[in-house]
């Protein structure tokens, strides 16, 4: 191969593992809700609230960091308000993720027309600043992929779930709240603590992935997420509720979508490209490949009177 | 049992409130607002005749959801089945449509309520074969119906755009305009008696038929069911199928009796909707009913209001209904739990 060959190579590496930043951080918050046994559908209205805290936060500050601490901040307080209901009245998961979702759609809407007058884009804003790293983030194909912050910060928000889901006091009392909830309450632990914290750690990262979104692009347009939170509750899935696994399954879904991007439709027709994360996880979840187990309690709302 | 109907009705009350805060945040008087909303709304037929409209597809996709959660299913795919369903009318509506009506109006009504039971057919076999969540599985059948509809729009659609040929003549549901000049202009149609009709339909399957009762008996609980002797993954398949089948009538609605064609991107989350429809009716045929035409207003008094306030307020409020309803179901529950 010659040396055009592998730029054209490393370039998409570099797209690919890109492309699947916002994924991993949704796909591994929704890993540390569910483990904690709250499902959380909302990754997909929180990555959308993120994207647009991001555009506010840098619009109003000129500082795209800023930008990004105001992602974080709208992922933790939409995940409150579905850790409020889903945790603490008990209300059903999946139809409190779900609502949440579409007041998303409905909120960022109404935003972008009451401070940006459009009700398709927002003002342009700063993207995060590219790091050169001594040379780094110059190479030529992977520099963008080392030069970007976000891809760091995913990087190692990844292993961090990791470690602190399987290597913490604070990890092991979430899993178990996911697993067995009544044994939870029984060694003196709150489960409604526990699984709160949980819920709050995925709207932070879930928020970080909007970031990236609207970072990427600097600025904001309407339904900008593009299904991309359910993509990453089926790389949740994929990776059977493992940090890891979860980024892994994300890659698996980025190479598809820069697939898509790169071939436009020779070779395979993007649709079917489009489907194939979808299938991918309808496969899993039917036992072919593995058995994909969610934890014991996940999806049941912990109530004390009732047990 | 008349203290549990007032959640819905303060779920209501609190959006509203809630939706109020909205409407002083971008200074208007929400009093002012929600009057002319009602007004544009109620105060005459041509809103009448929207909100009917609006509440057409609302009444099959809500349907569709209490039915499949009377079994203990949570149907989030009626997106999916209907725009395959909306799809099939369309194509099979204009591929036969020199057929005389007779054949072709009930062809293509069930060739839509066909693909939509197709569509929940994985997920339902799934669920009962080897127990995999239908949540997940109705979500991923969303997103690959989208696909697949844009792939066979490739073949399908009049080039150049992205609806399919004109249906047959045969094949086209009456507007209401037709015979009461009172609704003109409004693209009401006889679907709305089609949507009346399967709700009673449903109610009398769920409440006086041997296999609604035993379907209600598997949403109530599965294990029980099965010592009674209820073949359970046979309920959960036959119910998730006709919750798919009934979300594909929303084709007669807009395929049959509005456009004439399908059209790529025309719901726009009618089968999410549904969700907040049979939250908001407990479930109940009739509830359905009602909640529909509630929130086909809310949706219609949403442009009536755009030029004040963004439209896009409704779809919060809307949303909102969703979280507040079933936190006040929660919290009903538990209050007349510890009073027994």
């Amino acid at each position: 191969m010659n040396d055009g060959g592998l730029l054209v190579v490393l370039a998409f590496v570099a797209q690919t593992v890109r492309i699947s930043v916002p994924y991993a951080l949704a796909a591994v918050g929704g890993t540390l809700s569910e483990r904690g046994g709250v499902i959380n559908i909302a990754l997909e209205g929180i990555l959308l609230l993120g994207a647009l805290g991001y555009v506010l936060g840098a619009y109003y500050t000129g500082n795209p960091w800023a930008g990004l601490l105001a992602a974080a901040l709208v992922g933790l307080v939409t995940a409150g308000v579905h850790a409020i209901v889903s945790v603490g009245f008990k209300a059903d998961q999946i139809t409190s993720s779900l609502g949440i979702n579409l007041v998303a759609y409905g909120l960022t809407r109404f935003v972008l027309k009451s401070v940006f007058g459009s009700s398709s884009n927002s003002a342009r804003v700063a993207g995060l600043p590219e790091w050169t790293l001594g040379g780094l983030g110059t190479l030529p194909g992977v520099g963008s992929l080392f030069g970007n912050p976000m891809v760091w910060l995913a990087v190692i928000l990844v292993a961090l779930a990791h470690v602190v889901l399987f290597r913490t006091p604070f990890g092991l009392r979430l899993r178990t709240v996911g697993e067995h909830p009544e044994t939870a309450a029984t060694l003196g632990l709150s489960v409604a603590w526990l699984r709160t914290w949980g819920v709050l750690l995925s709207g932070v990262l879930a928020g970080l992935g909007g970031a990236w979104l609207a970072a990427d692009q600097r600025s904001f347009t309407d339904g900008m997420s593009g299904g991309r939170g359910y993509i990453a509750l089926a790389a949740m899935i994929v990776g059977k509720w493992n940090p890891f696994g979860a980024a892994l399954a994300c890659l698996l879904f980025g190479f598809s979508e820069a697939l898509q991007i790169r071939l436009q439709g020779q070779a395979i027709p993007n649709e079917f490209l489009q489907m194939l994360p979808y299938a991918v996880t309808m496969i899993v979840l039917a036992g072919v490949i593995g058995r994909a187990r969610p934890p014991a309690a996940d999806g049941i709302p912990y109530d004390a009177e009732t047990k | 049992m008349k203290l549990r109907a007032f959640g819905p009705l303060l779920a209501v009350v609190g959006a509203l409130a809630v939706g109020a805060l909205f409407i002083a945040a971008v200074g208007k008087n929400p009093l002012a607002v929600y009057g002319r909303m009602a007004l544009g709304v109620f105060g005459n037929a041509y809103g009448i005749g929207q909100v009917l409209f609006r509440a057409t597809p609302l009444v099959f996709t809500g349907l569709a959801v209490a039915l499949g959660f009377r079994a203990g299913l949570f149907n989030i795919g009626a997106e999916g089945q209907l725009v395959m369903g909306a799809f099939a009318c369309g194509v099979v509506g204009a591929t036969f449509r020199d057929l005389p009506g007779v054949l072709l109006l009930p062809l293509t009504i069930a060739s839509g309520m066909a693909a939509g039971a197709l569509w929940a057919l994985p997920p339902a076999w799934l669920k009962a074969k080897v127990g995999a969540h239908e949540v997940i599985n109705t979500i991923m059948m969303n997103f690959i119906a989208l696909a697949l509809v844009q792939y066979l729009g490739h073949f399908a659609f009049v080039p150049a755009t992205v609806h399919t040929a004109e249906i047959g003549a045969g094949a086209r549901i009456a507007r209401f305009e037709a015979f009461l000049p009172i609704f003109r202009g409004s693209p009401v149609n006889l679907s709305l008696v089609l949507a009346v009709g399967v709700a009673l339909l449903v109610g009398w399957v769920l409440f006086r038929t041997r296999f609604g009762y035993e379907l209600r008996a598997v949403g109530l609980s599965p294990s029980a069911a099965e010592y009674a002797g209820i073949d359970v993954p046979r309920t959960w398949i036959l119910a998730l199928c006709i919750s798919g089948a009934i979300a594909g009538l929303v084709g007669a609605n807009f395929v049959q009796g509005y456009k004439g064609y399908f059209e790529s991107g025309f719901s726009s989350g009618i089968g999410f909707l549904g969700i907040a429809v049979a939250l908001l009716a407990r479930n109940h045929p009739i509830g359905v009913v009602v909640a529909s035409l509630f929130f086909a207003a809310l949706g219609y008094g949403g442009l009536v209001i755009n030029t004040e306030v963004p439209k896009e307020l409704v779809e919060i409020l809307q949303a909102i209904v969703i979280l507040f309803a079933i936190t006040l179901h929660v919290v009903i529950e538990r209050w007349l739990r510890r009073r027994a």
